[in-house]
């Protein structure tokens, strides 16, 4: 007996001695940034001699009454919902797709997976030659075949968004096909022999059994894609800059702004810990939401 | 389906349903591919062809090696290099000896510090920029390539992704290594990691692939020449206002892109198979 209770705990500090590099680095960087950005969010930002002052809930009360903020929210839970399920819903077209006997199946493969592996910061210089008034391709396509006149579609408010989710559902589609493609290869063919023999048709056979299949990967792909809405802005950088009149500023780019342009740590931490929360909120509230639609084989 | 009951008119039957399939993938697929084609048409022709496109314009290279004078890319890709491999030499160390506790060792705390583990996958050290770069500051690390790459050790991600693998590996291996007198390092380094080689492939990939292309903690913890990553040089050489034609910009966007996307191209089975393998875990 006693030799037994030795070794578990021999093993207890293996174990320990095992985690701790990574569990040290990790604490480090992620769980001790994340509770001091917390306590910061309550202090004022710290200037020259002035040390950070406890400030209770001002921080907040200025994010309330801050207007760029409401819009910068606004922003990016429209560019969330614009492309979370564009990106989702084309990502599973062209996995259905590559999964078939299609011709040409190593291009359409490579074309759809390429913008991936492409970073974020290059694809976005590309587009930004695309949108160029007057003499990208769009304006050359509009007023060649249309004979339409120039538009700066990065420089109007109402257009700026919609042409920055166009960069980031082209970037992020082919990546959620390769979970999907991954899912369907897992289905048996059986299932499908017998949805022949019974004689449903090609979009009952997707609706009632592919679909319902794939609704684990759904679940992942989502909650990873919610986590790229608001994690991704290499790209607001180099093609507007947040701008026209913050149409396009997303918050990661907003406390980006706040942090290392105005120096105001403060107001950052407290954008960070509402960026937290949003992120959270979002992953758990649709963990919960598709969960009960799964079905786990 | 009817095909299937009716094989004999099979042949005389247009298929309508594979031919719109076949339609609808190849122009999604060129509309995906437009581009990538596109920077690489500019990029390989002179500036006065930017929006001609003409098949008999002449091929150059001019703009690569005008963007390599106008920028120190070499500089850039080495930081670039020294980053992604450090990275992962960091990543596969720490999580392979993670994993390896959570897979196979009972202690107390186990299930509160994998929850911890996996709370890394929502509350990345992306997002904490803040409060990462006062720790720099702090460490004295700012603008060092040290400083890129210490939050992305201890990934998350790494550490799920190889515990899942390790548990999938029968313990009675590991138990034959013990009685021939292996120590636990020693069962790791000779059973466990050589069976998980396709896992590391798969992550290796992912990983440098990401690394790669980060950009956001770069920019705001490098501030030299001497540090700064591809993605942030080419920002910064795209930014500055030099007149810069266009063909160069792309050439430069290729060039940053350049080594991935021929890995990629060179080695497309395996980089899909991988994420496959990465994603499926």
């Amino acid at each position: 007996m006693k030799f037994k209770r030795t070794t578990a705990q021999m093993n207890w500090i293996y174990a320990w001695l095992l985690l701790s590099p990574a569990l040290i680095m990790l604490f480090a960087f992620t769980h001790y940034p994340a509770i001091v950005t917390l306590i910061s969010s309550f202090f004022s930002t710290p200037r020259g001699k002035r040390p950070a002052k406890f400030i209770g809930l001002e921080n907040y009360q200025a994010l309330l009454n801050d207007e760029v903020f409401w819009q910068v929210i606004w922003n990016n839970l429209l560019y969330a919902l614009a492309t979370i399920p564009i990106s989702v819903a084309i990502a599973l077209v062209m996995a259905l797709w590559v999964n078939g006997k299609l011709r040409g199946l190593g291009f359409l493969r490579m074309a759809y997976f390429t913008p991936t592996v492409l970073p974020l910061i290059a694809v976005a210089n590309i587009w930004l030659f695309f949108y160029t008034p007057g003499f990208g391709l769009i304006d050359q396509i509009r007023n060649g075949l249309f004979g339409l006149p120039d538009q700066n579609l990065l420089g109007q408010s109402d257009t700026v968004l919609w042409a920055v989710m166009a960069v980031a559902i082209w970037k992020e589609a082919g990546f959620f096909m390769i979970f999907y493609l991954a899912a369907l290869q897992t289905i048996p063919p059986s299932l499908k022999e017998a949805a022949d023999i019974e004689g449903a048709s090609r979009w009952t056979f997707f609706r009632r059994i592919i679909f319902p299949l794939l609704m684990p990967t759904t679940l992942f792909v989502s909650v990873n894609a919610v986590i790229n809405a608001f994690r991704l802005v290499d790209h607001i950088f180099v093609m507007t800059g947040g701008g026209p009149d913050n149409a396009s500023t997303l918050l990661l780019f907003y406390i980006y702004e706040q942090a290392f342009k105005y120096w105001q740590t403060g107001y950052a931490a407290t954008l960070t810990v509402v960026l937290l929360a949003l992120l959270c909120v979002l992953a758990i509230g649709q963990f919960f939401f598709l969960d009960r639609k799964v079905h786990y084989r | 389906m009817s095909e299937q009951t009716l094989p004999r008119t099979r042949s005389f039957r247009f298929n309508w349903d594979k031919t719109l399939n076949t339609t609808g993938a190849w122009v999604l697929a060129l509309l995906w591919f437009l581009p990538l084609a596109y920077a690489i048409w500019t990029a390989f022709h002179p500036a006065l062809y930017e929006v001609r496109f003409d098949l008999t314009a002449p091929l150059t290279l001019e703009n690569f090696t005008k963007a390599w004078e106008a920028a120190p890319f070499a500089r850039y890709f080495l930081n670039t290099v020294l980053l992604v491999t450090g990275i992962l030499a960091g990543q596969f160390i720490l999580c392979t000896l993670a994993a390896y506790a959570f897979a196979r060792f009972d202690f107390p705390g186990k299930t509160v510090l994998f929850t911890l583990v996996l709370l890394q996958l929502l509350v990345m050290p992306d997002i904490l920029i803040v409060e990462n770069y006062k720790t720099m500051r702090y460490l004295g690390l700012v603008d060092t390539i040290t400083a890129i790459a210490l939050p992305y050790l201890a990934s998350g991600f790494g550490i799920f992704l190889l515990r899942q693998t390790f548990m999938t590996i029968p313990k009675e291996l590991e138990d034959a290594a013990r009685l021939e007198g292996c120590s636990i390092l020693g069962v790791l380094w000779r059973v466990y990691i050589p069976l998980a080689k396709p896992t590391y492939l798969a992550y290796g990939l992912v990983s440098v692939s990401h690394h790669w292309n980060n950009f956001l903690w770069p920019l705001i913890i490098t501030n030299s020449v001497e540090t700064r990553p591809v993605t942030v040089g080419l920002q910064v050489f795209a930014a500055a206002d030099g007149g810069l034609e266009w063909s160069v910009i792309n050439a430069a966007t290729l060039l940053t892109s350049g080594p991935l996307l021929i890995a990629f191209l060179l080695f497309q089975r395996q980089f899909v198979q991988s994420f496959i393998r990465a994603g499926i875990k």
